[in-house]
């Protein structure tokens, strides 16, 4: 066991805490992914490598090695100043990965730049309403028609599909062949004819996912990713990737912190709740799984560094250890409240912004998003804990 | 021996699922959500003796027990039906009458339905920060945080001794404003107070304590509705939608989702019946029994809010089908009058323990 990363990181953290402090003012505040402050950010920090790192110069990345653990240290002291880490989304967490992978050159130059940089904005359509845990069965339909795909169907939950640009899209595209083997990943402007997006209001009473119809939408057809019907493989080869980074460990231990500053200016009957024992207990249990959790996130970085060691199930259980966790953490805040705790929209008295309630409720919506808990079981116990599968229902019909 | 509902009860208990069934649908709480009122809701309400239903007859109510008011209250709890019901039929009229003092007329007009009392109790439960009132020579200045409804006429409100005062929401030393919370299904207010004539309604806890326990137990039971109609929402749910070429019903993890929550919930149905009948009943057991009620089914409501919320996968964290509003209802009334953990304090301080 050595926990040091080594003198030569000393220095690159020394240069990150200084960047923070010295650019700490420019940095956006919130979430917006259009923002202008946003991406002159966003582009401050592809400059100076804290962000993007590893994607090619000629794809408009900073164009570093890979070195997980300046990527690591990147992440912690942007945490830990709790300052805006740059742009995340869909396309620039899952798209460009994918791409770097598997896109072909013309598809890496024409999308690449302009996603990292916060001008093309995409969602993702996987989910339709008869598929969801059971993605596979999708029916979205794509046929080819000469030089042109003719995609038909529905989408549902596509998250920021009202206000993207571009969709990453699977699609039935081999009626005939075998469920995970007629998938095409198709790329489309949001703005072709026959495209409709309605949106769905959710529990934490904002729009950010739609419904989003296709009728007759026609796109070039080289604007797929991998072969025809190789699209289960292209959207699971970073599927488990999105998984990891729903809920991360650096951004629990941020709230945590959080948490014990609320709990410390919050008082009853003129007592900071910080001193009541049953509420004090309940924050270091919390407190003890987040440091669980982040160890086990230095021990997958571990792995990848030590190509010895498997962090097959360490892996497994972060999108459903992670998203309980954060629900938990979020729900000890608003019990410690009391009725406080309810505050929520225009309340003048809220705390945190109103962030307790709000992210209380995303993250019941993160344990059902991107394969809910009970398909995290099945998964650690089938593929991880190499227990017998679930028979296999066909078709009715 | 007989632990159940008399016929009466449960003919109460129809006549007012039907009415809310009509009148209180999902698309009617939606409509209340976004700003509308609740007035028709409480009249209709009042043509079935709701508001009387604790007020003795003497008075022009109905002098039922906690136990009805506990019947009501679930019923209104599975359809989060928006109205002054904790305060104006439960808490208030259970103060009136065992502070002793001549209210007749109050107790007449609320029997009617035409006058909504509501409660602000919460800084005498526990006072959050700088929020508290004080009283001197009948006026009262200070601030009520979250009181509910956000429509009465006037309020009952008790200060850290546990005094409870009448204020009148006509009186222009009193301002009022929304405060929003996640729970759309029932309106809380901050009420500020400059010099409020105050009328002494009871200087006695017992009173204080008579009102919030039963409040209490109230609370409990429309948790008890609500979690209950989540988890019929879920069954059905589990029944309908196919993954996979199967109900997803078929799969052992939804299956135990369910009956877990069937398990936790059944018991809670026993409780606030026993604590229902223990109000009016049995003095020495009452007040233990409506802090865990509280307390307990703030618990297993949290449980079934999140597991019948995931058993609807997607659809659940959308406002199509609605669930939200009994997911959050739960949660509110999980932090109205007194938090889980300070209830059970309470509970272990009143056995001595
Ligand atoms: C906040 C949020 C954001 C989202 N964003 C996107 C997006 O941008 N793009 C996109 O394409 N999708 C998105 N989704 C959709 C998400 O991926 C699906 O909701 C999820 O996969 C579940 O599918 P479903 O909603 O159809 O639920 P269902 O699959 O119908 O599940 C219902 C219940 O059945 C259970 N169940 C199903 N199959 C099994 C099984 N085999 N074993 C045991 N239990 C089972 C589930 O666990 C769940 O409890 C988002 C969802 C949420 C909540």
């Amino acid at each position: 066991m050595d926990l040091s990363f080594g003198p030569e990181y000393d220095d690159f953290r020394a240069d990150v805490v200084s960047f923070l402090a010295n650019n700490a003012d420019k940095a956006p505040k919130g979430n917006d992914l259009r923002g202008e402050a946003a991406k002159d950010w966003q582009k401050l920090l592809i400059e100076n490598g804290y962000t993007c790192r590893t994607i090619p110069k000629e794809y408009g990345g900073y164009g570093a090695q890979p070195d997980i653990i300046k990527s690591r240290i990147i992440a912690e002291e942007f945490s830990s100043a709790r300052i805006n880490a740059g742009l995340g989304g869909q396309g620039i967490s899952m798209l460009v990965p994918t791409l770097l992978e598997m896109g072909t050159q013309e598809q890496k130059e024409q999308f690449i730049r302009p996603t990292i940089h916060g001008e093309m904005l995409w969602c993702q359509g996987y989910s339709e309403p008869g598929a969801g845990s059971d993605l596979a069965s999708l029916t979205t339909s794509a046929v080819l028609d000469g030089d042109e795909w003719v995609v038909n169907g529905q989408k549902i939950w596509t998250s920021t599909a009202h206000i993207a640009d571009w969709i990453f899209c699977l699609v039935r595209s081999e009626p005939d062949a075998p469920k995970h083997k007629g998938i095409s990943f198709l790329l489309f402007d949001m703005k072709t004819p026959g495209i409709e997006v309605r949106p769905l209001v959710d529990m934490t009473g904002v729009a950010n996912f739609n419904e989003t119809f296709f009728t007759d939408v026609r796109l070039p057809k080289h604007q797929i990713v991998g072969e025809r019907g190789e699209g289960w493989q292209v959207a699971n080869a970073i599927l488990g990737h999105e998984r990891e980074t729903l809920a991360p460990a650096n951004t629990a231990q941020t709230r945590i912190n959080a948490l014990i500053e609320l709990m410390k200016q919050e008082t009853v009957n003129g007592d900071p709740l910080i001193n009541n024992p049953v509420y004090r207990d309940r924050l270091m249990k919390l407190q003890g799984k987040v440091m669980a959790m982040r160890f086990n996130e230095l021990r997958i970085l571990s792995a990848r560094l030590n190509p010895g060691q498997d962090p097959g199930m360490a892996r497994m259980i972060t999108k459903l250890e992670g998203t309980e966790l954060r629900h938990d953490l979020e729900g000890l805040a608003i019990d410690v409240m009391g009725e406080m705790g309810l505050a929520y929209d225009d309340n003048p008295h809220l705390r945190n912004s109103g962030s307790w309630q709000r992210e209380y409720m995303y993250f019941l919506g993160l344990i059902i998003g991107g394969g809910t808990s009970q398909i995290q079981k099945n998964i650690i116990s089938e593929r991880g804990l190499g227990m017998p599968r679930e028979p296999k229902f066909e078709k009715a019909s | 021996m007989q632990f159940g509902l008399s016929e009466e009860q449960i003919l109460l208990q129809d006549n007012v699922n039907r009415f809310l069934d009509d009148n209180s649908p999902l698309d009617r709480v939606r409509a209340y959500a976004d700003g509308g009122a609740d007035a028709d809701i409480w009249t209709g309400l009042a043509e079935l003796g709701i508001p009387a239903l604790l007020i003795p007859e003497a008075h022009g109510g109905i002098g039922l027990q906690p136990l009805d008011a506990a019947i009501v209250a679930e019923c209104l709890g599975s359809h989060i039906a928006p109205t002054p019901f904790l305060g104006s039929a439960v808490m208030a009229p259970t103060a009136l009458v065992a502070s002793g003092g001549d209210h007749g007329e109050l107790l007449a007009d609320i029997a009617a339905g035409t006058m909504r009392i509501g409660i602000a109790f919460g800084e005498a439960i526990k006072r959050r920060n700088d929020a508290g009132v004080s009283v001197k020579d009948g006026r009262m200045s200070g601030t009520s945080m979250y009181a509910f409804d956000a429509e009465a006429d006037a309020y009952l409100v008790a200060d850290e001794h546990q005094h409870i005062y009448l204020v009148r929401t006509d009186d222009p030393g009193l301002t009022r404003s929304d405060l929003a919370t996640v729970d759309k299904t029932r309106r809380t207010v901050e009420l500020n107070y400059e010099n409020v004539a105050a009328e002494l309604v009871s200087a006695d806890p017992t009173v204080f304590e008579a009102s919030i326990d039963i409040g209490r137990m109230a609370l409990a039971a429309d948790t008890l509705g609500a979690a209950q109609n989540m988890l019929d929402q879920a069954v059905e749910y589990a029944k309908q939608r196919e993954q996979f070429n199967r109900p997803i019903g078929s799969f052992q993890a939804v299956k135990h989702m369910c009956a877990e929550m069937a398990a936790q919930l059944e018991p809670c149905r026993s409780m606030v019946w026993f604590a229902g009948h223990a109000l009016a009943e049995l003095p020495d057991e009452a007040r233990v029994t409506a802090c865990h009620t509280k307390a307990h089914l703030a618990e297993v409501g949290q449980f079934i809010a999140k597991t019948s919320t995931e058993v609807h996968g997607g659809m659940g964290f959308t406002d199509l089908v609605g669930l939200h509003y009994w997911f959050k209802r739960i949660g509110a009334n999980r932090q109205w009058l007194g938090a889980p953990e300070f209830v059970r304090e309470e509970a272990a301080v009143l056995q001595g323990i």
